[in-house]
């Protein structure tokens, strides 16, 4: 395990995150592999409560395979997944109770209206009281007027609105997001941000956040985590990891990282990372 | 096992057939237009034959208990198949939900679908054509019971097959009961089938069924140990059936085909 670094940017060998309450999620070793192919391989990271953190990376890099692997529709190859350190492997009910998911390839229902489908999720997470807290959620995401509304025929951004508010259904300790918002317009982006940020804070919700808009992860994520070729590149603060790494802005060491991985870190953590593969 | 997320399985397909008449009248038509052709056909045949056998009970019967049998089986696989539609189930197995939980939720969809076609037949059969369905008597429960173990054991093994093989592998699911028919016998005794089929036949529960119900109505009862024997081999059904569902779901999350799940996914 490499030391911590005094910038607090990039840590190739970061700790891994103990078993600790704080934590919404641990992931220790997390690997996946199909056939030869190494989709993940062997990342450790942890969110904690109330944190938003950033999954970033480019297309293929394993965000989408992690994310499944946290949600318990793909089984890892190897590592363990803890929500509010509780095992998903173990005890996969108890532990998805605490999480909820909105991805822009897991569209909800269309052939069910915006109330039918808040009610069959509402049910299938046992929420109590599913009936007040889905009034709750159709004023929160301003969605009262299409609450009989088919899904299907939603505009994109209504849609999304519709997938956070079944996400936040159970009032998870775990949200995962996979780009969120990039049906909406900036200015619904903006206020969804900022309701997802307040949340956060509120409720102590721990989150993880994909996005491939870098103004967005910076200004919502409290730390990120770039992921190439299956493994954690560098992990940091997103609004000082750019200098740290000789970038401009986020987004051109998103570019840089995503073109050449390997040459942006210095040779002893190239060793390292190939030696302990995380 | 909860309650809440069992509900929610039949309430979805509640809420689907509730607002889309398309899918209400099949559950009735199809049913609806067998009992009219064979209740006439039966009508017919009692005044063409001279051999005394009640054709409105024993033929028009059949046609009701296979219909519900096959009623049955289509209820639970449709409420996979909605699922599968849908493209759901990254969505509906992130959630708490136990495989046990779906699969009850499944079933009690099949329940309530086919407990609909039921009526409709009862119905039609007993105005139309004055079949006496409960002349049949207290066996008319293991009848159904029976009948109605194996469809839920056939839906289940149904929608296993197709979260295996994707979504294509649904026209394979249509046509099971059809391929099952001439081994149950659903209209003539198993005893005139060739020794194989018969042997295949004594394993398939509905023949218990098809033979005590001609049994019955032909004024010579039901055998007891027959309908232990349909009661028994359903129920060992449905055990195998959940345990190859629940085996393929972990197949799917293991191999990454459930993530990956969706009409593409056909190879």
């Amino acid at each position: 395990m490499s030391e911590p670094d005094p910038a607090g940017a990039a840590i190739p060998g970061a700790a891994i995150p103990s078993a600790d309450a704080d934590y919404a999620l641990q992931a220790e070793g997390l690997r996946k592999q199909y056939g030869d192919t190494v989709a993940v391989d062997g990342i450790s990271f942890g969110v904690r409560a109330g944190e938003i953190v950033g999954l970033l990376g480019p297309n293929g890099a394993g965000k989408t395979t992690t994310i499944n692997m946290v949600l318990g529709v793909l089984q890892p190859s190897a590592g363990t997944i803890r929500i509010e350190g509780i095992e998903l492997a173990r005890h996969r009910s108890r532990a998805l109770a605490h999480t909820n998911f909105a991805a822009v390839y897991a569209a909800l229902p269309g052939n069910l209206t915006v109330y039918q489908n808040l009610r069959f999720f509402s049910l299938l997470y046992d929420v109590p009281a599913g009936a007040i807290r889905i009034e709750e959620l159709l004023v929160e995401f301003d969605l009262q007027r299409l609450r009989n509304t088919r899904s299907g025929v939603l505009s994109s951004g209504e849609q999304t609105r519709l997938a956070l508010a079944k996400a936040l259904l159970n009032r998870p300790r775990l949200l995962l997001l996979d780009e969120p918002t990039a049906s909406l317009d900036p200015s619904a982006a903006n206020l969804i941000r900022s309701r997802i940020r307040q949340m956060a804070l509120r409720s102590g919700c721990g989150i993880l956040w994909t996005s491939h808009n870098m103004y967005e992860v910076e200004e919502t994520c409290d730390r990120v985590l770039f992921l190439s070729r299956g493994r954690i590149l560098l992990e940091g603060d997103p609004q000082t990891l750019p200098q740290a790494h000789g970038a401009a802005s986020l987004e051109e060491l998103f570019i840089r990282l995503a073109r050449e991985p390997l040459a942006t870190e210095p040779p002893a953590q190239q060793r390292d990372r190939r030696g302990t593969p995380r | 096992m909860k309650l809440r997320p069992i509900a929610a399985i039949a309430l979805r397909q509640f809420y689907l057939l509730r607002s889309s008449p398309t899918r209400v009248l099949p559950m009735i038509a199809w049913v609806a237009i067998d009992i009219i052709l064979w209740g006439f056909i039966s009508r017919y045949l009692n005044t063409v034959a001279s051999t005394g056998v009640n054709f409105i009970a024993s033929l028009l019967g059949a046609v009701l208990f296979w219909d519900f049998f096959t009623r049955v089986m289509q209820g639970v696989t449709m409420a996979f198949f909605e699922d599968v539609w849908s493209r759901n189930f990254i969505n509906v197995f992130a959630t708490p939900l136990l495989i046990s939980e779906y699969l009850t939720g499944l079933v009690l969809t099949g329940v309530t679908t086919s407990l609909v076609g039921l009526i409709v037949m009862l119905v039609l059969a007993t105005w139309l054509f004055g079949l006496s369905f409960f002349s049949l008597g207290l066996p008319l429960l293991p009848f159904l019971l029976v009948l109605f173990l194996f469809g839920i054991a056939l839906g289940v093994l149904a929608s296993a097959m197709v979260l295996r093989l994707g979504p294509a592998s649904e026209w394979l699911v249509w046509p099971i009961p059809a391929l099952l028919s001439p081994f149950v016998g659903v209209f003539y005794p198993l005893a005139v089938l060739p020794a194989w089929m018969r042997v295949v036949g004594h394993v398939l529960p509905p023949s218990y069924i098809f033979e005590n119900m001609r049994s019955v109505v032909g004024g010579h009862g039901y055998s007891g140990s027959g309908l232990l024997i349909g009661t028994a081999l359903a129920l060992l059904d449905i055990l195998l059936a959940a345990w190859l569902f629940t085996h393929i779901y972990r197949y799917a999350v293991r191999s990454g085909l459930l993530a990956r799940y969706s009409a593409e996914s056909v190879g």
